[in-house]
């Protein structure tokens, strides 16, 4: 019994090693579609980051407009490296809004200011509990919503430059 | 000419670490003991050839050649030399072949000076030297020569990663990396003792000054880190539970238990195969480090050489040196006699319980920064974990684990009377009672775990200097007085940490010229704003006139750079540090032309971080003189009696 336990950290470390295996072997990139996409968007209600008495719901998404959904944190570094590719689909007249999961109104302000806003609006989602329903697991994701408020594509991940214009044929798929 | 000769240098430590190697293994099967003798010259001549190579890299980069593809790639003629100098290992290339010349430096000052060892032992530990060795000479010369040509000859170079031109993270990499190599001649050590069976009170006291080098250089590395993340990325945050801060936190979480494990080891011949693990996991958490920053398979604002062959690499010595350390391990432990046994309320006792902590923590931030990877790998979903899990996970061990460090030194070894050890613990208890009421008095509402933070430190900090009452200050040993400031050092930096996050005052303005905000003692001015011309960047300056009550008003001057060459944004802070605190200001791009976001923190007592981690390397240092001295010397006279005896 006690050879069998010496072997005990060789067997972790073996575990260990597969995990980085995957890691490099299997492509960096991959899109899985959530159980929402092509559902109505879950209805919320959230209070907003941005301005005072602002709020974020699900009614929101429902005025002929399709747009993006980034679920985010000022506290996820990965967050970080995109806000700079949603800049940029915003300086193109994409409107992106945004759902902070797990998150305070001085740290998110704090983190617009350091990195950019490209929100039109944020709704706060302190206990995640938005985000669950929506099929997102963990932070960055987006989503391509339509103007009648349904999910259309999900991306998860940070968005990056080569991303782009897989998002951009979503969004116009949307209209 | 140099290029070429660097790289025949490299060809050179290579073979010479292969003969490192063999001589090595050969001289363990055989009987010769010329073949045993041959290898600590081997070893010696290894160091100086690699060293020959990295110094043909060095005057590559401080000359800018341009012919060569690494100086092409990541230096500029334009540049200060401090920063042509790191810039030699500012990339994936020079800072493997740093690596490589640190670890040849130890395998040699291992054949030179290394005494108490017996041969055999000592044989086996520089083949397995050799052996490590030899894998990162591969990588470097079959898949990352750093004297590779440039042909034809570019005009000028592409300039050095802007967030690395810091005279902090000059000496930033080199600082790890002793740390690092530090932690593979301890894994060789065990590596050595294992084949031999030798594991005892002298391998540990042989092993124990390479721990404790490699842990002062691993907390100086962090602490600087810390501090250069602190003011350089300017989110006035101090630790950031990024993967890549996390890499140079696990090895020395594993190095601390080391440290204390060794040290039950050396002085009771208890915890044999214990330590023996916790070297191989040391290593194996710098070696890990290193894959996750440099296959940048994990996201983090470090990656700078992400590249997936060279993870590939890694990963394969990796496995090699770790794998097969792991299961020399599963198979010699077992005929590796036990140790002496303790009590549980004993120093020993305590020591376990420190290792025990320890390795939560260590558990707990490898879980944390792995999960991504692992979740990744099951269903391929990707997310990141965060601060407040570590926070909520690793604060309280970590609390729990200084409470246990204030009764550790205080017990006997061997076994020792709970009721007496209560008593020693008498002033420490009153000083936590005391801080408690003073806390509850008047810190007003701050959060449980800084409150917690702030009274545990008060009391650590009576129990950590507990040790030297009643005692002979003048003969009392210098490793003891080391232990005194290093766990002294750790109250300081806890008190850092608490007040930071209890009284932290901050305040975000968007700021028009002539206008006033308040933060803390402090009210500060914006007088104007100007552009300024860096030699490779062009900044936005904000002149803030800054007073403290009715003090006497100065000027500092936050930017926010722009690099040309790669194009990027860093923010300069301007830090004004006050016995009490520190005044962290910083200026953002601007929202519109008129009004500047000034951003304003307060922070009460936040240098004490870093003078705790300060304090916590020079106890080290204490330790390691004492150490060295004691067990070293020491141990050679005793030796010699003892022959002189018979």
């Amino acid at each position: 019994m006690r050879r069998f336990w010496l072997w005990a950290p060789f067997a972790l470390f073996a575990a260990l090693f597969g995990v980085f295996a995957t890691g490099l072997i299997s492509p960096t990139d991959r899109y899985v579609a959530s159980g929402m996409v092509g559902r109505s968007m879950p209805q919320f209600a959230l209070d907003g980051a941005l301005v005072p008495g602002e709020r974020l719901d699900d009614r929101y998404f429902v005025d002929g407009k399709p747009r993006l959904l980034n679920v985010f944190a000022s506290w996820c570094i990965p967050c970080v490296a995109e806000v700079p590719v949603l800049i940029e689909m915003k300086n193109q007249g994409i409107e992106i809004t945004g759902i902070a999961i797990h998150d305070k109104v001085e740290d998110i302000q704090k983190f617009l200011v350091d990195n950019g806003n490209p929100y039109s609006r944020i709704g706060m989602d302190a206990n995640s509990r938005a985000q669950i329903s929506f099929g997102s697991a963990g932070v960055p994701e987006t989503f391509v919503v339509d103007g009648k408020g349904v999910i259309r594509y999900q991306h998860i991940g940070v968005v990056t430059p080569n991303d782009v214009p897989i998002i951009l044929a979503k969004l116009r798929g949307a209209q | 000419m140099i290029a070429e000769a660097g790289l025949a240098a490299l060809w050179l430590a290579a073979a010479m670490a292969l003969l490192q190697f063999a001589l090595g293994a050969l001289g363990l099967t055989q009987r010769h003991e010329a073949v045993k003798s041959a290898v600590a010259p081997v070893a010696v001549a290894h160091a100086l050839l690699t060293g020959m190579a990295f110094i043909c890299l060095v005057t590559l980069f401080l000359r800018s050649d341009m012919s060569v593809l690494l100086v092409a790639t990541s230096s500029h003629s334009a540049k200060p030399w401090l920063y042509k100098l790191a810039g030699t290992w500012g990339n994936h290339e020079g800072s493997m072949l740093l690596w490589v010349t640190i670890l040849g430096i130890g395998g040699a000052t291992v054949a030179l000076f290394e005494r108490v060892l017996n041969k055999r032992t000592k044989t086996a530990t520089l083949a397995s030297q050799g052996a490590i060795s030899l894998g990162f000479y591969a990588f470097l010369l079959f898949s990352s020569n750093p004297f590779a040509r440039l042909n034809p000859v570019p005009a000028d170079g592409q300039g050095l990663n802007p967030l690395l031109q810091d005279p902090g993270l000059a000496f930033h990499p080199p600082t790890l990396y002793m740390g690092y190599v530090g932690m593979s001649v301890a894994f060789s050590f065990a590596v050595g003792a294992l084949i031999t069976r030798d594991v005892g009170p002298a391998f540990a006291r042989a092993m124990r000054p390479w721990i404790l080098g490699a842990w002062i250089f691993l907390t100086m590395g962090i602490t600087a880190g810390s501090y250069w993340a602190y003011y350089e990325l300017g989110w006035g945050g101090w630790w950031f539970w990024d993967p890549v801060e996390n890499a140079s936190l696990m090895p020395w979480l594993a190095a601390t238990a080391l440290l204390h494990s060794v040290t039950v080891l050396a002085t009771r011949d208890g915890l044999r195969a214990w330590t023996i693990m916790l070297s191989v996991v040391a290593f194996s958490m710098s070696m890990i480090g290193t894959f996750l920053v440099r296959s940048g398979i994990l996201t983090s604002v470090h990656s700078f050489a992400v590249d997936p062959t060279r993870g590939g690499f890694i990963l394969l010595l990796l496995a090699l040196y770790i794998g097969g350390a792991m299961a020399l391990f599963a198979l010699r432990i077992g005929t590796v006699r036990e140790g002496t046994q303790f009590d549980v309320v004993s120093r020993e006792g305590a020591l376990v319980f420190n290792n025990l902590l320890l390795s939560v923590i260590l558990v707990i931030v490898l879980v944390g920064t792995l999960y991504p990877l692992v979740l990744e790998a099951l269903t391929g979903t990707k997310l990141s974990v965060g601060a407040p899990y570590f926070n909520a996970t690793a604060g309280p061990v970590a609390l729990l684990l200084v409470c246990g460090m204030s009764a550790g030194p205080l017990m006997r070894w061997r076994r020792d009377n709970p009721k007496l050890v209560i008593e020693r613990l008498a002033i420490p208890v009153l000083v936590l009672g005391a801080a408690t009421l003073l806390i509850a008095l008047f810190a007003g509402s701050i959060g449980i775990l800084p409150m917690l933070g702030l009274i545990v430190a008060a009391g650590v900090a009576a129990a950590s200097v507990a040790p030297l009452w009643k005692r002979n200050l003048k003969r009392t040993p210098l490793f003891t007085y080391g232990m005194v400031v290093a766990h002294l050092g750790c109250a300081v930096s806890l008190a850092g940490m608490a007040a930071d996050s209890a009284f932290t005052k901050e305040s975000l303005l968007a700021m028009q010229i002539g206008q006033t905000g308040q933060v803390g003692p402090y009210s500060v001015t914006l007088k104007g704003v100007s552009e300024i011309p860096g030699p490779n960047w062009s900044a936005l300056d904000a002149e803030l006139v800054v007073q403290r009550g009715t003090g006497t008003p100065f000027t500092v001057h936050p930017q926010s750079r722009t690099f040309k060459d790669p194009p990027m944004e860093t923010s300069e802070s301007a830090i004004t540090t006050a016995l009490d605190g520190q005044l962290y200001l910083v200026v953002g791009a601007p929202t519109d032309a008129i009004s500047f976001p000034i951003r304003m923190w307060w922070k009460p007592f936040v240098t004490l971080i870093w003078l705790g981690g300060i304090m916590i390397a020079f106890g080290g240092i204490l330790s390691l003189f004492g150490r060295v001295d004691r067990d070293l010397f020491g141990f050679i006279k005793l030796l010699r009696r003892k022959k002189a005896a018979i």
